[in-house]
Parts: C-alpha cells; structure tokens; sequence
C-alpha cells in the first residue's frame, strides 16, 4: 500500500513573476504584471511581514500557554496575500485555517484576529472556535471549519448566488493539497464547472497534510491538471513568488467576472514549519526538503525583486517591520485584560431566538454557578494535535 | 503484565490481535510513519509492514467505503478516524452501508470491521476535535458501540470488538488516554461486549455513565461520600447491545438514578436509559431519574471548563435525588 514516492514538484511548468525564465543575463529588467504599481507590491510587502509576525509572536504565545494552539503559516505567505490582494470589496473568501494573510490583506485587523486566538470577550466569534478559525462579517470572510474541504462547495453556492444576482463580484476558495482527497474538493470543482460558476479554487500545495506528502493523496502528475476532467482551466504557480499568486488569482477573477466560469490555482509551496503548534514534523519530514524551501522564503525573493527595482529601502523595512511589531505587540497586551466571554454566552447563537429548553438549561447553570461558583478550567487540557 | 495508559493499551490490543489475525488491518490519516496523532498506531507499521497499517488519501468515506469492501471480503479492517468530529462524511458508508449490510443482504454478506476514533472533549479542541456522536450510531440498527474508560478494559474491549462479527464503532475517550495507568496482561484477551462495570458499589444512588465521565463521577462519588451518600456507579462499557440488567439490579438496590454524559442532552444516550429504567423500574424509583449532560448548544471553545460536566454538577445531582 505504498504510494509513488513523493511527488517531484515539476518547476519547469510553473508560473513565475519574481525570477522569469525569460529575464535572462544578470540585470536583466523584470516588469511588474499589468495592474500592479510600486505602492501595491509594497503593500504586499507589509500584509506578507505583518503575517509573518502575527504568526512568530502567536507560535511563541503558544508555546508560553498564553494561547491554547496555533497554525502558522511560514512560508506560505504569499499564496494567501497574493490571492486575496487580487479581490475587490464585494468578493466572497473561503478561507481554511493558514491563511491570515488573506484576511489581513482583505482588511482584517491584526487585533480583531488576536482577540479571535485569545477567545475573549472581543472575539467577534465569542470564543467558540479553536484558535485561527476566524469569521469576519464584515470582510465577507467566512468562518474557518475545522473539517476538512466544507469550505470548498459553500463558496461555489456563493459564486452560483452571485451570478443569478448579476452581481460583480467572485468567490475565492483557499484549501491545501490534502483537501483535494476530500469528497467536498471534488464536488465543489464539478458543480463549479457545469454551472459556470465564478468561483477561484485556490490550492496552497505545501506537499503535506499533517505527516502525510502529497504522493499519499494523488496519483496525477499535479492538483492542477484535475481542473482539465471538470472542464475548467488549471493554473500551476509558484507559490512562493507573491506577484505570480496576484496575476495568476487576478487573470482567474477577469475570466470569472466574463462569465466564463471557474478557474483552479495551484500554488506550489511548502509548510515550513509543523502542522501546528501540537506537531513535531521531525518525526516523518526529511530536512533536506525544509533547507530547500528555506532557501525560497517567499518574503525574502520579493525583497530581493524589489531592491532591483528601487522599491525597497533600508528605511522602508524598517518602518515596515517595526510597524507589524508594534501593532502585534499593542494587540496581545490589550487582549490580555479581556476577560473570557460570560457563561451566559454559551447559550446565544444556537437560535435567531433561544428556545425554551436552552432558556432553562442557562438559568439553572447560572443559578449553579451562584450558589457554587464557577467551574474550574482544567489546567492539564492541552490540546494534542 | 505492563502497567499501560489507555492509550497503549489501545496499541498493545492493535499489536496483539494482528499477530494473532493476519486478516486485520490497520488504515487512516496520519496512522503509518506518524503512529497515529495521538500514537494509538504507533509501530504497527513498522512491526507488521505497510500493506497491514498504512497511511490514506484525506477521505473519511473513503477510508469507511474501502473497509466495507475488505470486510465483505473477508479481511478484518480496523480503520481509525482522526477524530470522531470528522466523522460525518463517513456516516452514509457507515449507517446506510456497514450497519445494514447483513440484514439487507438476508446475511449473505456481512461486515466485521472496527471503527476507532478519538471522542470527547476536555482538551482545549473547540467544537471540531470534542464531541461526543454516540447518540447518532445508537440509533442506528446493526452497528454496535464500545467506550472503554480504562485501560484494561479498553485492550480487552478492543479485541472483542475485532472478533465480533458485526461491524462496532469503538469510542476512545481521548481525555484519559494518557491519564492514568493500570495492570493490562500482555496478549490477546477479551473484555465481553454488552456487558457493563460496577466502577463503584453504593447503595444509596445510582449514576450510569461511560467514557471519561466514569472518573468524574467517582469524584463526585467521593464528594457525595464526605456528605453521607453511597454511590454506585454503572460504567457501561458497552453502549449498544446494552446490559440493561445490570443498570435495573442496580436501581432496584438504590431506587436512585442520575445518568451521566458529556453530550448534549437533549435525544441523546442518556435519554434511552431513563426510558428503559422508567419503563422496566418505575417500581423502585424514590426520585425523578436525573441526567447531567452537555448543554444543548454546540461545544465550546473559550467556555469548555463552563459547558463539560463537572465533579460539581455530578454531586449536585445526586444530592438532588438524594434529598427528592
Ligand atoms: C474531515 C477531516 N479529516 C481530518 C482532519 C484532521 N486534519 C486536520 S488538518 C489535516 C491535514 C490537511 O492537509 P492539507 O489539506 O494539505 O492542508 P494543510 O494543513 O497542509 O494546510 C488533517 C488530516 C480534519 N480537520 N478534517
Ligand atoms: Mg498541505
């Protein structure tokens, strides 16, 4: 039972903006795809540093128990800041668990996210979900589901909703590799495609699903190539080159917004660090595939394009860095005088309207609770996974 | 005897019964190199190869739909989901194709596999790695339902359940998995399924429970006893084929029944139990049958410690009844 060795990223096929095959010779000019400017690749820039230190201070939160769990998403930046930089102010996102880049870069706020890892009672979601899975209303983000590929066919809905309203606008649907194993992966892609749907199925391929690589969930030659059987486009990109996620997710958007129907994207990356903060990918990874992806450390190309092209500073990274630490910093100190949210809050949200038996269940706990105290948090849970 | 942890006696079970039964096998997410996230497969692998305990694509139906197919043909698959929160997109393989295969088949075909899969909360997991879905495969014909709640039960329990010639879904109350350790024989040996633990004779009240809520109730056992209330506590190992006499001899002797789950309340497990003793013992009862559960809203994340039953909740229950 033991499936192809992992699968050898074929890189010659990917699509790449920061270092293209084309720019050969040193100094050779490299233009910025059509749409961009210095000011919005220096904005991605900022939403890639802000998500790399939103994801470095929460790991070591996690670590000190001041959170309960994390999931980064080093080295995967610019799969979600690239994608979502792309979206307009009415598109829908389907996000999973790894990408906060995406929501910082749809407008989220780094404390409204910090709340959410603290669940606190300025956690918009209350405390209900384990830490990451954010919902922002307003940003049109829906609510990260642990399960695996929900969010793939909910956003095709949404696209298929956004179509018979004649609206401009799309929806982006983010999942990893293992996700295309999922019943929901499949069902999402063929609803899309016969209903042309304006949906962008994005999948940050980081070649590992927990201690599974990607030659355990596939046996075809890419995830992009299962885009031609449901009859749309499949793009591969290089994952880790932030202007070619924007183009790549930008050209998806133009076709989809034209009628002509869903686009999946393939952005090859890698996770470079464990699954979350419960995981020890020392027991199944081999280390020479982490310092190989090390080396294309997605912020670091693109400052090195941007040096080329006189867009960066040594005073600009400095504002940029300090500023993304200051704002992490500010967020997790004021989170930390939040009290949890009350007990009475357990029981609103099940309803619009609560019902009777919920009504009584919440009395009587909260008479207990008078008459007993509060229960008492158990301080050896912790969270193994 | 080794002194285990219900979790390696889950994996000295597994070890055991495939050396013993080279038709069983071992599959899901994470199960081969990794040993299982919670390392309940640790080394099997390794001891046994990969075409007896290896790693699938990300697929709960898949993994359920391919055990179908190797228990019809006569192997004996023990597929492992991650958590039983992941579940669901296994549940029409399992309650439309496993549970009914016998019966629809007129018992030509028939289905012997076991389904393990972490359960319950109490690990900080949020509502995706802590609920407690025994209630929806209990009321599912032809499938039975295991909960160990210690160790030696548990290898025990497990064994039986692979030997048994339907298909069994096995509950690991992963809250204690690591919790605390016990005397378990090494081999192969059987706990019986269907037959249910006095954890703790008393004779004033009787509480049925199962899972992880069994030494929360002993808690509140030890607490009801500084109060002058003798517990008996009726851990029911087996949910279905169900030891309804055990449950009746008890609330017979005590004439008090407080029934204990960390799932949500309402048409849950516990609502079964109160029927069938309020049908075949109304007789004995000297106070209303009481259940503490989970609340009726989805698990939590920030408020577990709020939303699980407690040793508190337990106790003020059976002085509740005590006191009727
Ligand atoms: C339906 C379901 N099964 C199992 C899990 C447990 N699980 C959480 S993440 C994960 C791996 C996901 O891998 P991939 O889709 O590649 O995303 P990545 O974590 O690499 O970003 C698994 C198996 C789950 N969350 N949902
Ligand atoms: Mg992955």
């Amino acid at each position: 039972m033991t499936p192809m060795s992992p699968m050898s990223p074929m890189s010659e096929d990917l699509l790449c903006v920061l270092e293209p095959k084309s720019a050969k010779g040193k100094g050779a000019k490299v233009a910025l795809p059509k749409g961009l400017d210095q000011a919005k690749v220096q904005r991605m820039y900022r939403l890639m540093v802000q998500t790399r230190q939103l994801d470095d201070r929460a790991m070591k939160l996690q670590r000190q128990g001041r959170i309960g769990f994390y999931v980064p998403s080093i080295g995967q930046e610019a799969c979600a800041v690239g994608s979502a930089f792309a979206l307009s102010d009415k598109d829908w996102c389907y996000p999973s668990y790894r990408e906060p880049g995406a929501a910082l870069a749809v407008g989220v706020s780094i404390q409204a996210m910090i709340h959410q890892l603290y669940g606190n009672a300025e956690d918009v979601t209350k405390g209900r979900q384990m830490p990451v899975h954010y919902a922002f209303r307003k940003q049109r983000y829906v609510s990260v589901s642990s399960p695996i590929g929900t969010q793939i066919v909910q956003a095709v809905g949404t696209s298929m909703a956004q179509r018979i309203r004649k609206e401009k606008a799309i929806s982006i649907t983010y999942f990893g590799d293992g996700a295309t194993s999922s019943n929901d992966f499949h069902t999402g892609m063929n609803f899309a495609a016969v209903y042309k749907a304006p949906t962008i199925f994005l999948c940050s391929n980081n070649q590992w699903a927990i201690s599974c690589p990607l030659g355990q969930q596939t046996a075809s030659d890419s995830i992009a190539i299962k885009a031609k059987a449901y009859g749309m486009p499949g793009v591969r990109v290089d994952g880790n080159d932030v202007l070619a996620v924007w183009q790549a997710t930008n050209e998806a958007r133009a076709r989809a917004l034209a009628g002509e129907g869903p686009t999946l994207i393939e952005a090859l990356t890698f996770r470079i660090g464990p699954h979350s903060s419960s995981d020890d990918p020392s027991r199944y990874r081999p280390n020479e595939q982490l310092e190989t992806w090390q080396k294309k450390d997605p912020i670091e190309r693109l400052k090195k394009f941007m040096k080329q092209a006189g867009m960066w500073s040594e005073a600009f990274e400095k504002e940029v860095v300090e500023s993304a630490i200051d704002e992490v910093n500010a967020a997790v100190k004021h989170a930390e005088t939040v009290p949890l949210p009350a007990s009475s809050t357990l029981f609103t949200d099940v309803y619009a309207t609560m019902p009777p038996h919920l009504a009584e269940q919440q009395e009587r706990l909260l008479a207990l609770e008078k008459a007993q105290g509060g229960a008492e948090i158990d301080k050896n849970a912790a969270f193994p996974l | 005897m080794t002194t285990m942890t219900l979790l390696q006696a889950v994996n000295s079970g597994l070890k055991d019964i495939m050396q013993d039964d080279d038709r069983v096998v071992v599959f899901g997410e994470d199960v081969g190199i990794n040993g299982g996230v919670f390392r309940a497969t640790e080394g099997l692998t390794k001891q046994y190869g990969e075409e007896r305990c290896f790693d699938t694509p990300l697929a709960e139906s898949g993994i359920i739909g391919v055990a179908v197919g190797m228990a019809l043909y006569g192997m004996r698959p023990v597929p492992e989901i991650q958590f039983a929160d992941f579940i669901f997109p296994a549940f029409d393989q399992i309650v439309s194709e496993a549970a009914k295969m016998r019966y629809r088949s007129g018992g030509e075909f028939t289905c012997p596999m076991v389904i393990r899969t972490p359960y319950g909360g109490g690990i900080r997991g949020g509502h995706y790695h802590s609920q407690s879905p025994e209630a929806y495969f209990c009321h599912t014909p032809g499938l039975k339902v295991v909960v160990p709640s210690t160790p030696y039960d548990a290898k025990g329990l497990l064994i039986s359940s692979i030997r048994d010639e339907d298909p069994v879904l096995f509950l690991e109350p992963k809250r204690i998995y690591r919790s605390t350790k016990q005397d378990v024989p090494e081999g192969v040996y059987e706990v019986p399924l269907g037959k249910a633990r006095i954890a703790r004779a008393g004779k004033d009240v009787t509480i049925v429970t199962f899972g992880a809520m069994v030494s929360i109730c002993e808690k509140a056992a030890e607490d009801a006893a500084a109060k002058g209330m003798d517990v008996e506590i009726v851990d029911l190992r087996t949910l279905l084929p169900l030891d309804e006499e055990a449950i009746l001899t008890s609330v017979a002797k005590t004439g008090r029944l407080v029934v204990v789950q960390e799932a949500p309340r309402f048409c849950s497990f516990g609502g079964e139990i109160s029927a069938i003793v309020a049908e075949k013992a109304i007789e004995y009862l000297q106070a209303p049958i009481l259940r503490v559960a989970g609340f009726d809203t989805p698990f939590p994340y920030s408020l577990e410690h709020v939303y699980m039953p407690d040793a508190k909740r337990v106790l003020a229950a059976v002085e509740r009844a005590v006191h009727f």
